[in-house]
């Protein structure tokens, strides 16, 4: 049995993870100095879930995927100028803070809103999909919220597989502790998938899709929803750099043996 | 004044996770602190008397739980619901639990239903002025924030193995049960089974002291000009044999199955440590053939001791980051390492 899901993966935008990061206090709370200065990329979790959305909407024809994504409007156009060269998708934008110091549940809810909000949304075909954690407050909270305010039960975190059976149930692959996967059989949709890496290889650059993909994602952007957070409740009293540097010893001149022995002798100290 | 609440999950064997007992630890602490706080302990589990017994000497005054076959298993549908009536039974305003991958899945779900707020990744929690305090960290390790807020319930998910598990003794505790009643679509999920790999293929070890990390330079030209990948995975596999260490690796190494390049097949994103993999707690790091500079260094921001093996001395990775970093050829040291451990064995 084939069924088309309607797809929508929740990602936002992070400083590229090359950047150096500084904290600064703002009259809103803590922020990222020159944030706005800082190059953008998709985050890399909600990237895979992107990925892995695509590949599913391919096998099941009649599938269709959203990317649903809450940033700063001129960042996320200049990220989305990259990928929408990777896969097809139909843009969702909300134009508002994707800083890692915000509240989740904030986000959570204006996510869920636009999710409502989608014409033709059928819950008995829809897959949330997103990244389990994002790389800027990396709380794993956003997507449980969301999937709490659309009033779906079956959620799952750290997903690397996602498989449709024949019966219209899912399969699916949860990583947990020490290195092990989770099997679950889901009955179908909706449900909220937060994926970790998956396995699907980040797809080349195709520059007809993107052609294809930017018809709809510029005014998309255009009619982004500004988006403002009231940010009560949550309050920051430090946001600090840890202390990174250590006197590191230097050992040049010793032969294979003997780093051998002082490593044995230290592992076993 | 607060009312604490410890959430924990049983295991498998009906025991509590050493992650409980750090929960546990940190809520301990907190009551001690304020005063006039209330301490409760909440299970979830197929049967709790032996986990609720195994902790018995815990300054709780109540135990309350959700019990039967339903929720022995890790499930969002079961788990919050079960969560939610402990709450709402003890009437909890601050919520202690483990960040386990069967927690961590419906903690913020959960505060939404209790009309709280969450925080996940909790790495320290301090009283100051009578005011609650927690430390995390964001952009992936990259800095501390420490925050508190107005609003309660307020649940935090403790990460394991950031604090000390409590010691508290066992006996005979008295367990109230909740009663929960789930709809049929709270079952429409069934876990059936968990895939692993052998005892003896299985490299990531959470409990393990050391924390090996093999970088991409393992699988790189060496001075012949030739790689040697089966050499290179011999000497690892053999390492990790002989000391029992956990394996993590460098993106890059991961990344480069999908690049068409020599891989080391035991390897997987599971091994993944950094800004897109994991960031796992152990006592002592070493690290080999691993290169770059500060955002891929945060896979061991919390190895205590760090040791590192590159041909480069000015490597990003190792210097100022690591405490020894040794100028050598890591295919010669780990052949000697393997061989000593072989011999000491």
């Amino acid at each position: 049995m084939s069924i088309a899901y309607q797809i929508v993966v929740c990602g936002s935008i992070v400083p590229d993870p090359l950047q150096t990061l500084e904290p600064i206090a703002s009259p809103t709370g803590p922020a990222l100095k020159n944030e706005m200065m800082l190059p953008a990329v998709l985050d890399p979790w909600a990237g895979h879930a992107l990925f892995e959305a695509a590949n599913l909407a391919k096998q099941l024809p009649g599938s269709k995927v959203w990317l649903v994504s809450l940033g700063p409007k001129a960042k996320l156009q200049q990220v989305m100028m990259t990928i929408a060269q990777k896969v097809p998708f139909e843009l969702i934008a909300l134009d508002g803070p994707a800083s890692g110091f915000t509240d989740a549940a904030e986000t959570a809810a204006a996510l869920a809103a636009a999710i409502q909000a989608i014409p033709g949304l059928d819950k008995s075909r829809l897959l949330v999909f997103g990244g389990w954690e994002s790389a800027s407050r990396g709380a794993g909270a956003t997507l449980q919220l969301v999937g709490e305010r659309l009033g779906i039960l079956d959620q799952f975190q750290g997903v690397d597989e996602l498989k449709p059976q024949a019966d219209g149930s899912l399969e699916i692959l949860e990583r947990i502790e020490g290195g092990r996967h989770q099997i679950s059989t889901c009955s179908g949709a909706p449900a909220v998938f937060g994926w970790a890496t998956g396995h699907l290889p980040e797809p080349k650059n195709n520059p007809q899709l993107g052609m294809l993909n930017m018809r709809t994602v510029m005014p998309a952007l255009q009619k982004a929803k500004p988006v403002k957070f009231a940010g009560t409740g949550l309050s920051f009293s430090a946001m600090t750099l840890p202390k990174q540097t250590r006197q590191t010893q230097i050992v040049k001149d010793k032969s294979p043996d003997a780093i051998a022995r002082e490593i044995v002798e230290w592992i076993k100290k | 004044m607060e009312t604490i609440l410890v959430l924990a999950h049983t295991e498998a064997d009906g025991s509590l996770a050493k992650s409980a007992r750090e929960a546990l630890h940190t809520a301990a602490t907190l009551h001690k602190a304020l005063a006039a706080a209330k301490f409760i302990i909440g299970l979830v589990g197929e049967n709790v008397q032996a986990a609720a017994n195994s902790i018995a000497a815990c300054p709780a005054t109540r135990y309350l739980a959700v019990t039967g076959a339903d929720f022995a298993q890790s499930r969002y549908a079961t788990d919050a619901a079960a969560a939610e009536a402990l709450c709402k039974a003890g009437q909890a305003t601050i919520i202690i639990v483990p960040a386990t991958a069967r927690w961590a899945r419906v903690l913020s779900g959960v505060a939404h239903r209790l009309g709280g707020c969450a925080d996940t990744h909790v790495t320290g929690v301090a009283v100051a002025n009578g005011t609650i305090t927690a430390n995390r960290w964001y952009y992936r390790q990259r800095m501390e924030g420490t925050l508190t807020r107005a609003q309660r319930p307020w649940l935090m998910g403790i990460d394991p193995g950031s604090q000390a598990p409590c010691n508290c003794g066992s006996g005979t505790a008295t367990v109230e049960i909740v009663a929960v009643a789930l709809p049929d679509a709270a079952k429409r999920t069934v876990v059936t089974g968990i895939r692993e790999p052998k005892a003896d293929a299985q490299t990531i070890r959470p409990d393990a002291a050391l924390l090996f990390v093999t970088g991409a330079g393992w699988t790189k030209k060496q001075a012949d000009g030739q790689t040697h990948v089966p050499e290179a995975e011999k000497l690892i596999l053999d390492f990790l044999k002989k000391s029992r260490a956990s394996l993590g690796s460098s993106k890059s190494l991961v990344d480069l199955g999908g690049e068409g390049q020599a891989v080391l097949p035991f390897l997987s994103h599971l091994n993944q440590v950094g800004q897109t993999g994991a960031t796992p707690r152990h006592a002592k790091g070493l690290s080999t053939c691993c290169h770059g500079e500060e955002p891929h260094t945060v896979g061991w921001r919390f190895v205590n001791e760090r040791r590192a093996i590159s041909l480069d001395p000015n490597c990003g990775w190792a210097r100022g980051k690591a405490d020894v970093l040794y100028v050598a050829d890591a295919f010669q040291v780990m052949s000697k390492v393997n061989e000593l451990l072989a011999a000491n064995a």
